[in-house]
C-alpha cells in the first residue's frame, strides 16, 4: 500500500515535472500513437472485464443466496401411508433448529411444476405422484446431515434435497466467470506494461544520440531516464482516460436489466460500481511509469 | 607540484578493442593549470585516449582516476557527475538536432540543475564565440566552424576542472582558432586544465608562446613527449 502511495506520488510529480529537461528528448510520432491507442484499446478492454467480474460476483451472491435459502423435501410411500408420513414429516421439520417454514405443496401446486413437461389437466390424484414440502431456511440454516439422519429414523419414505446439487455448480460457475474478470484484468494490465516497454525501449533505442549527448554533458541514468518515463506516462493516462470514457459509454448503453432479467443484460454496473472504472487511467499510468523507468534504466545500463 | 590533486590521472593504462591492443603501459597526470596537447597520426588512438579521460571507455587494464576516485569503482551516478566537472569538446560535436543553439549550449546547465543562474554566462559565451546571432538556429543549420565553435562554448559553459578537446579547431579558420585558443588559455590561467588533442601544429607553437604547454605524442601504442622542436 506505502510502495503504490510513493509510486502515485511518483507520477503526480511527473506530471508536473521539468518540461524544459523533457525538451531534450525530441518527441516521436510513432510510438506516441502506438501508446495512446494501445492504453486505450486495454482501457476499453478492463472496463468489460471488470463489468463482467462485478456482474458475475453480483450473480454468484444471488444464486447462493437464493437457492441457500429454500430445499424440498420429497415423500413417496404407499397410498395409504402418505398422510401419515407427511405429517409426521411436518411435525419433525417444524421442531427442526433452522427451519422456519415448512409447508406441503397442494395438487394443485405439484399439477403445475409438471406441466412444463406433460401438459396441462394431468390427472395428478390418479398418479403415484410423490408429496412435496417447501422448507424455508431461517436465521443460520438448519443441519441438513442431522436432518436426513432423524427423517430415516422417523419418516422412511422422505428424501431431503438441500439443492446442494443444483447450487454448486451454478456457484462455481458464476464464480469462475468473476476469477475470469479479474484474470482478464491482470493479463491487460501485464499486456499494458509489456506494450509500454517495448515502446520505451524502440523510443530509448530509437534516441541513443540524444542519450549520447546527455552524457557527454553529466547527466545522470535517472534524470535522462525521467524524461522518457513523463512522456509515456502521460501517454498512457491520456489514451487510458479515452478508452475508459468510451468503454463505461458502452455499458452505459447496453440494455437495462428489466428489459430482460437475464445474465448478459446484468453486465454493467451499479451505484458506486460506476466509479471503479475510474481507477483504470490512474493504474495504466502507474504501470506505464513503472515499466518505462525499468526498461529504461535497463536499456541505459546496456547501451553504456 | 606538491599538495596539488591530480583532476585526471592514468596509471599504466592499456586498452584493447576487437582483441588489438590500441595502446598499453600508458601515464598520465592532468593536474590543476597544467597545458598538454597530444598529437599523433590518425588511428594512433587520441580520441581513444579522450573517452578514458572522461569514462566513456573503460581501460582494459591499469588505473583511471577522476578527481581522485578510480574510474571502475565509482558508480555511474559518480561517472555522470564527474563529468559534470569536464568539459569536452568531440570531434564530431555532438549536438542535439531538435534544439536551437542556445540551448544546446545551456544543456550542461539545465542537466547539473543550473539553468536560471547560468543564463548570463550563456550570453557572454555566445558573443565571445560570435555566436549571438545564431542562437536561435537548430544544429544543421550551422557550418562546421559554427559548430565547432558552440562545442567549445558548451564545454565550458559550466567552469569545469579540465577541458578535453578533440580536434576544436580542425573546422574553423586562423583567427578563430586563435579566439578560441585564447579562451582555453583564459580557462587555464584560471587554474583549470586543458588537454587537446590535435594535428594543428601552428596552433600548437601559438599556444605555446602563451601558456606553458607540455606536447605528448602517441605513436605506436605509447605516449611519448614531443619535445620542443614541433
Amino acid at each position: 500500500m506505502q510502495v503504490t502511495r510513493v509510486q502515485i506520488g511518483r507520477v503526480l510529480s511527473l506530471i508536473s515535472g521539468d518540461v524544459q529537461a523533457d525538451r531534450a528528448v525530441p518527441p516521436t510520432g510513432y510510438t506516441v500513437r502506438l501508446t495512446v491507442f494501445a492504453a486505450g484499446a486495454m482501457a476499453f478492454l478492463a472496463v468489460f472485464a471488470l463489468a463482467l467480474s462485478l456482474a458475475t460476483g453480483r450473480l454468484a451472491d444471488r444464486w447462493a443466496a437464493e437457492l441457500a435459502r429454500t430445499s424440498t423435501l420429497r415423500i413417496s410411500a404407499p397410498a395409504d401411508q402418505m398422510d401419515a408420513q407427511t405429517a409426521a414429516a411436518l411435525r419433525l421439520l417444524l421442531t427442526t433448529p433452522g427451519v422456519a417454514e415448512a409447508r406441503a405443496l397442494s395438487l394443485e401446486e405439484r399439477r403445475d411444476l409438471l406441466e412444463p413437461w406433460f401438459g396441462p389437466d394431468l390427472p395428478v390424484e390418479s398418479l403415484p405422484i410423490p408429496q412435496l414440502i417447501e422448507i424455508v431456511e431461517g436465521g443460520d440454516g438448519y443441519d441438513p446431515a442431522g436432518l436426513r439422519a432423524r427423517l430415516l429414523a422417523e419418516v422412511p419414505g422422505a428424501v431431503l434435497d438441500d439443492h446442494t446439487r443444483w447450487r454448486e455448480p451454478l456457484v462455481a460457475a458464476a464464480s469462475r466467470l468473476r476469477l475470469l474478470g479479474w484474470v482478464s484484468i491482470v493479463l491487460i494490465v501485464a499486456a499494458v506494461a509489456a506494450m509500454i516497454s517495448l515502446a520505451a525501449q524502440a523510443a530509448l533505442a530509437a534516441n541513443a544520440q540524444v542519450i549520447r549527448v546527455l552524457r557527454l554533458v553529466g547527466a545522470r541514468d535517472a534524470y535522462i531516464a525521467r524524461a522518457f518515463v513523463r512522456r509515456f506516462t502521460l501517454r498512457a493516462l491520456t489514451g487510458a482516460a479515452v478508452g475508459t470514457g468510451a468503454g463505461m459509454a458502452a455499458i452505459l448503453l447496453l440494455p437495462g436489466t428489466d428489459v430482460a432479467g437475464g445474465f448478459l443484460t446484468g453486465l454493467g454496473f451499479q451505484g458506486l460500481d460506476w466509479l471503479l472504472p475510474l481507477v483504470i487511467p490512474l493504474l495504466a499510468a502507474v504501470v506505464a511509469f513503472v515499466a518505462t523507468r525499468a526498461a529504461a534504466l535497463r536499456s541505459l545500463r546496456e547501451q553504456s | 607540484m606538491a599538495g596539488r590533486v591530480t583532476v585526471i590521472e592514468l596509471r599504466n593504462v592499456a586498452y584493447s578493442y576487437g582483441g588489438a591492443e590500441l595502446f598499453s603501459g600508458l601515464s598520465l597526470d592532468l593536474s590543476p593549470g597544467s597545458f598538454h596537447f597530444l598529437t599523433g597520426p590518425s588511428g594512433a588512438g587520441k580520441t581513444t585516449l579522450l573517452k578514458l579521460c572522461y569514462g566513456e571507455l573503460t581501460a582494459t587494464s591499469g588505473e583511471v582516476t577522476l578527481f581522485g576516485q578510480e574510474s571502475r569503482s565509482m558508480s555511474r551516478d559518480g561517472v555522470a557527475l564527474a563529468r559534470q566537472r569536464i568539459g569536452v569538446v568531440h570531434q564530431d560535436c555532438q549536438f542535439l538536432d531538435h534544439l536551437p543553439l542556445a540551448e544546446n549550449v545551456a544543456l550542461p546547465l539545465v542537466v547539473a540543475g543550473r539553468r536560471d543562474s547560468g543564463q548570463q554566462d550563456l550570453a557572454d559565451l555566445l558573443a565571445w564565440v560570435g555566436l549571438s546571432g545564431q542562437a536561435g538556429q537548430l544544429p544543421p543549420q550551422l557550418s562546421g566552424g559554427e559548430r565547432q565553435r558552440a562545442a567549445l562554448a558548451r564545454a565550458v559553459i559550466m567552469s569545469p576542472d579540465v577541458v578535453l578537446a578533440d580536434e576544436p579547431t580542425g573546422n574553423v579558420d586562423w583567427e578563430m582558432s586563435q579566439k578560441l585558443l585564447t579562451l582555453l588559455v583564459e580557462l587555464n590561467r584560471m587554474g583549470k586544465a586543458v588537454l587537446i588533442a590535435t594535428h594543428d601544429l601552428n596552433l600548437i607553437r601559438a599556444a605555446k608562446a602563451q601558456v606553458q604547454a607540455r606536447v605528448l605524442r602517441l605513436r605506436g601504442g605509447k605516449l611519448q613527449s614531443a619535445g620542443v622542436d614541433l
